[in-house]
Order: C-alpha cells, then structure tokens, then sequence
C-alpha cells in the first residue's frame, strides 16, 4: 500500500474499509455471524437442555415433595417401574403403530404425485397436501373429536351403513377397542395418523422425483415388468423417502400429549408423564428423567436413519 | 422433473393408484370440512349429525367475546415477536453455514435440527426449568423466546437452501466490480434471499400462531389462542363459540401459507444458476 492509497482512505471510507477487512478477513466476519445465533441457541436453547438434564439427577423428597441437589440415579430407575415401562411401552407402540400407517396411507398418494401429475395438477395436490399440514394442530384434534363423538358424523356413517354390530365388534377387540371410538385406541391412532400424515407424503414425493426416468426406461428395456420395476427399482429408491417422513411421524407421536388427552382411553403417554410430573406433582427430576426417553430413542432412530440415507432425501 | 417422460410414456395411473391418492386428499380435508360446517350449526352443546339448521348468529356471539380478541392479540404479538428473533438469527446462521466448511460445522447443523427433531415437549420442560432457574417471570417474552427456538430452524433452513443454489460466483463478480461487503449483502445477497425470507418468515410466524406443546411449558398465565382452544374444549357449553373459532383460525393460517406457497414456488432456477 502507497502513503497515497492510504491518504484517499477519507472519513467515508472507514464503513467500506472494515467491510472489506472483514470479507477479507472471513473468520473474522465467521464469528461476528456466528456469535449472536450461537448465543441465543447454545446458551437459551442447549443450555436448557443441559440443565434439565442435570436436574433429572437431583433428589426428590415424596414426602417434602421438594427437589434437593444431591444426585442420584433414583429418577432413571423408576423409568423402569411396571407403570413407567408400560407408559414407554404403550407411547413408543403408538408411535410405531402410527408410523407405519401414515407410511401405507401415503405411499400410493406421494407415488401417484410424483409420477402421474403434472403442472398445474402437481401444483394443485402440492397445496391440498400442505394446506391441512399447516393448518391448525389443535383445530384438526378438536374436529376428530367432533366427527368420532356420539351421535356424530362416524356414528351416524355406520349405522347408515349398517355396520353398527362390526363396530361393536372392533371396539371389543382388547388394545385397539374402548368403549366408543373417542374413548378408545382405535381413534387416537386414527387421529395421530391424520396428523402426521403429510410429513410422511412430502419426503416420499420428493424422493420418487428424484428418480432418473432413464432408469425406468433402462429397467424395462432390460425386460423388467412394470411391477419388477416397481419392486426392484423405485421401491428401494423411495426408501430413503419412507425413512426420512418416519422420523417426523415417530418423532412427532412420541412427544405429543395433547391428542392422547383429548382422543383416547385414559393411561398416560410419555409427554402427559412429563407434564404432570413436573405440573401438578412438581418432580422435577422424574420428569426430566422421562424426557431423556424420547431423547435416546429418537437418537437412536436418526442415526439408524442416517445409515439408511434418510438425510440425503430431506 | 419439468420435462419428466414418466407422465407421458406411461398410461394414465391405474385405477386403483387414483383412488387412493384420491382417497387420501379426501381423507385430508374431511376433517377442515367438518369444522367449517359446523361453525354454522345451531345446536347449542353438542355435535350430532346430521346437523340441526344454519345460523350466523355464533359469529355474532364470538365477536362480542373479550378473551378471543385477547388471546388472538397475544398469540400475533407473539408470533411477530418470534418471527422477527428467528429472521435476524436464522439468516446469520445461513450466511455461515450456507458454503463455508471449517471446524465444527456438521455440529452446528445437528444443532440447528434439534427443535424440529426433537419433541415439542423437551423443548418446552427445558425452558421452562430454565426459565424458574433464572426467575424469569413467565408470561410474554418466555412464550416468544420459546417460539423463536423452532421459528429460527424455518428461517434458517429456507435461506440456506435458497444461498445454497445462489452461485458464488454472483459475489465475486459484485466484489471485483468495486462493491464493498455490506454493498455485496445489499445488492447482490438480499435480493436473491428476499422471497425465501419472506417465505420462511411467513411459515415461522404460521407455526408460532399455531404452537401449544411448547407454550403450555412456557406460558404462565397468558393464553394464547391455541391454549385457548384447548381450554375451550372442557367446556361443552361454549360449543358454538370454539367451533366459529376454529374454522376462522383455519381459513385465516391457509391465506399466509398459500402466500408461502406462491413465493417458493418456481426458486429451483435461481438467477445465475447454471443448472
């Protein structure tokens, strides 16, 4: 740099010349971008993790009903209390029970999209797909608990249909009955199933259109049926599709707490755990104990998705 | 895809692959079908079907209710509050994460996924010892900042992808063309980033409008208008009142999200891109 270059670097300049250090300087431009999101997620977000992890290992008292500081691994063994392994057993059965149904139920929605639409047909499944996925979480659980009730539209279907006694019938069946649809699991996996369902469309969609046309044409010069094509080709290519939507339905039904409230017979899910633990009872440390739960087995499951390539069809 | 041969060199799909896809739409809108006929119902306190007769007059009764005004005034102070946090860090985060590779930076990303892969309710518990740890008050701000957590992963995760199929060579040429960086972000950045800004901000501020798991943690004594619902739901008597609610709470989120869906909607060819 000239004693020239130097003095034209007038009062102006200065905004300009720190800008290009800092473009120049990238790490330095790094941190000055990193720091504020990383503030506010490190320190709000995962150091609220942290601590009520922390927390799961403090002490409380069941006839103070008070939370002291001294550690204990009390909390992690009543997980596996008979009523607590129940509450992981019938929340984790639900969610896998949801998963694969939302999986069945999308499949052929997500394949007739990616495959036989176009334009303005794509577009016009595309918003009828995202439309009820965004729309109102608690306004979706609220109409099924108007459309099971009875004397509602379901029950007024059946009986128009004469289908009354196979109704009785399933809801004598022992998990899946109840003593009417709202109050049995019957309808909380139908509702779970609805809302969850367009997480399972959308990867799955995305993964099929991610299908070169030029392997199906090679599959099928090669001699393969349609149906072998199906099996051999796109099948294992959407899979990575399948995995991915699974993450959002398992996920998602594993931390829920308000539609197991709402539709359903009573005994509690993980998430209704968590929330009376730490509501009305105030253990904090059973509570945080229980969300470690659904932290683990969803670990699990995403590094399970990860070797299967679920990620690269996000 | 736009020139995939898979439509034209096949048949029309099967019969059967139409009915389900079909089915499925159907299946998918029943349930808002429902709730916009019943807003009109004029049975009091429960939910037979067929329905009894048709009336305004529940609109008239929700309008003259405080505590839906109220809880709707909270819930979209709230949203605009989360939404604006989530812009400002989500699209920092982006700028870093978008292309550079340094230490630490796959952490980062598994990072930012965490509030969408992991269940409302952990979030919520966390911030919410947190937020008794530090006696913060419960009430607005906790609601906001809890909702800035999940908001921000919808920011971040539109601008990245849209910075992503951005060339970089767009800002070499800005900067070898005498522009200095904060010109660059303004003239050559910005622009390119606008729609999906716009875009993610409007699925932030849908997504916090719509939040319940998170906010029954973080909320004290304020309701917003999905804690309100929930409410309402124990309470047979207001019928009428929720179900007006709810189907204009669904009528009013599908206006922001079709407005989304239009801006996204043809970005795979940003300008510049050389696919």
């Amino acid at each position: 740099m000239t004693s020239a270059h130097a003095g034209a670097t007038t009062h102006a300049g200065v905004g300009r010349s720190i800008s290009n250090l800092l473009y120049r300087r990238s790490t330095l431009r790094l941190l000055l971008l990193l720091t504020p999101p990383l503030l506010w997620f490190g320190v709000v977000y995962l150091g609220s993790l942290l601590a009520m992890l922390a927390q799961s290992f403090y002490t409380f008292d069941d006839f103070t009903m008070e939370v002291t500081r001294e550690l204990t691994w009390a909390s992690y063994k009543a997980l596996f209390d008979d009523a607590n392994a129940d509450i992981v057993l019938r929340t984790v059965g639900m969610a896998a029970a949801v998963t694969i149904a939302s999986g069945v139920l999308a499949f052929p929605i997500a394949y007739y999209v990616a495959r036989y639409t176009e334009g303005l047909s794509k577009g016009l499944f595309y918003v009828a797909i995202m439309l009820p996925m965004w729309a109102s979480y608690i306004v979706k659980a609220y109409a099924w608990t108007v459309i099971l009730t009875k004397g509602g539209i379901v029950y007024w279907l059946i009986t128009r249909l004469g289908l009354g006694g196979a109704l009785e019938w399933v809801l004598e069946l022992p998990y899946v009955g109840g003593t009417s649809l709202s109050t049995s699991n019957l309808g909380r996996f139908l509702v779970f199933t609805y809302v969850w369902l367009p997480f399972m469309i959308l990867p799955i969609q995305a993964a099929i259109e991610r299908v070169p046309p030029q392997l199906l044409q090679a599959s099928a010069d090669l001699g393969a049926r349609p149906a072998q094509t199906f099996r051999t080709v796109i099948l294992p290519l959407a899979f990575p599709g399948v995995v991915a939507g699974s993450i959002f339905t398992f996920s998602l039904t594993l931390g829920d707490y308000i539609i197991p409230q709402l539709v359903g017979p009573p005994g509690l899910f993980i998430g209704s755990m968590v929330y009376t633990q730490q509501g009305s009872i105030g253990n904090l440390p059973m509570a945080a104990a229980f969300t470690v739960v659904p932290i683990v087995i969803v670990g699990l499951y995403l590094s399970l998705a990860r070797r299967l390539g679920a990620f690269d069809a996000l | 895809m736009r020139s995939d041969p898979a439509a034209a060199s096949g048949p029309r799909a099967p019969w059967w692959l139409r009915l389900l896809a079909w089915g499925g739409l159907v299946f998918l809108h029943f349930p808002i079908v429902v709730v916009c006929l019943y807003a009109f119902n004029t049975e009091e306190s429960a939910f037979s079907f067929p329905l009894q007769g048709f009336t305004l007059r529940w609109f008239q009764v929700a309008a003259e209710r405080e505590d839906i005004l109220e809880a709707i005034g909270l819930s979209l102070r709230v949203a605009l509050a989360a939404t604006a946090m989530a812009l400002v860090l989500g699209t920092m985060a982006a700028l870093v994460l978008a292309r550079r590779q340094f230490l630490g930076r796959e952490a980062l990303t598994l990072m930012f996924a965490l509030p969408i892969a992991l269940p409302g309710i952990i979030t919520g518990i966390a911030l919410l010892s947190a937020f008794k740890l530090s006696e913060l008050p419960l009430g607005f701000w906790t609601i906001a900042a809890g909702h800035a957590t999940f908001c921000l992963v919808v920011v971040y995760n539109n601008v990245v992808a849209r910075l992503r199929r951005m060339p970089g060579s767009l800002v070499e040429a800005s900067m070898d063309l005498g522009a200095d960086g904060l010109q660059t972000f303004r003239h050559v950045l910005l622009p390119q980033m606008a729609t999906a800004l716009l875009a993610g901000g409007i699925l932030a501020f849908a997504l916090s409008f719509d939040e319940i798991i998170v906010t029954t943690f973080t909320a004290g004594h304020e309701r917003t208008l999905p804690i309100w619902m929930l409410n309402q739901l124990g309470r047979p008597r207001d019928v009428p009142v929720t179900n007006v609610v709810a189907m204009l709470v669904m009528v009013i989120t599908a206006i922001p999200l079709l407005l989304a869906w239009r801006l996204t909607r043809g970005t795979e060819h940003v300008a510049g891109s050389s696919k």
